[in-house]
């Protein structure tokens, strides 16, 4: 029971500050390019690379690795903005996008777990 | 105000929801490939490009409909941190073959589930994009 309530209580918070980092950013940006999302993907992707580097207890790995870091970065919403991309052709857009998601999305984890291990 | 403890109380879900998927392939699957993570982001993929181009035909439902369901609900069941360090995990344990591959599925699968869900939710049964 306790272990359903830490993951709740981290995927709370997960999505309200992914969602109020993408509200800030609507009304900041003057691009198109969505920077909310590759935001929130590479710092969460850093941030769980940290966290798990230090072998952490179960009530944080619950908490703030599948809880809070699971629900703060998104997978479905990179896809989505990849598919309006794609319906508009965008194609340099969409391969840019893609490509700074993984590359610096994975190397932000390794960064993290490094960091985290030290 | 309300609406952030909508998204949040949907995220909530969302998380429960990506738990206990994992419990569940846990007990059917120990090989090195993180399926349950895989399964998750294809299926949230294909729901949120269901979803928000279901939606898109649907003017009377309420605005925040998306907001709490698609970025709430499935943008949190879905996860970018955990496929990340998977591969690190991966690749610290020697498993580059699993690595590689890990990343080409969910790279290009991601992308097929979301257009899936994109033609579905529309309501394109063949030929071109007409949403």
């Amino acid at each position: 029971m306790i272990q359903i309530m830490l993951v709740a209580a981290g995927g709370f918070w997960g999505a309200v500050f992914r969602f109020g980092i993408s509200q800030w950013v609507k009304g900041h940006s003057v691009t198109s390019f969505p920077l909310a999302t590759l935001f929130v993907n590479i710092a969460g992707s850093f941030l769980l690379g940290w966290i798990t580097a230090t072998e952490p207890s179960d009530s944080i790995r619950l908490f703030f690795g599948i809880g809070f870091m699971g629900a703060f970065t998104t997978f479905s919403t990179l896809k989505l903005e990849n598919i309006q991309f794609y319906r508009k052709k965008q194609w340099d857009v969409l391969i840019l996008y893609l490509a700074l998601t993984y590359i610096v999305g994975i190397l932000a984890a390794l960064a993290g777990f490094l960091l985290g291990s030290r | 105000m309300l609406l952030y403890m909508w998204v949040g109380i949907a995220g909530m879900a969302g998380a429960l929801l990506r738990y206990g998927l994992g419990l569940a392939v846990g007990l059917v699957w120990e090989g090195g490939f993180p399926l349950a993570t895989f399964l998750t982001n294809m299926a949230g993929s294909f729901a949120l490009g269901y979803l928000t181009f279901w939606l898109r035909r649907k003017p009377s439902v309420h605005p925040y409909t998306s907001l709490i369901f698609g970025t709430g609900l499935i943008g949190s069941f879905t996860t970018f941190s955990t496929f990340s360090v998977e591969n690190i995990q991966l690749l610290h344990s020697g498993q580059t073959v699993t690595a590689v591959f890990y990343i080409l599925f969910s790279l290009i699968g991601g992308l097929f589930m979301s257009w899936a869900g994109f033609r579905t939710g529309s309501g394109v049964t063949k030929g071109g994009d007409t949403a």
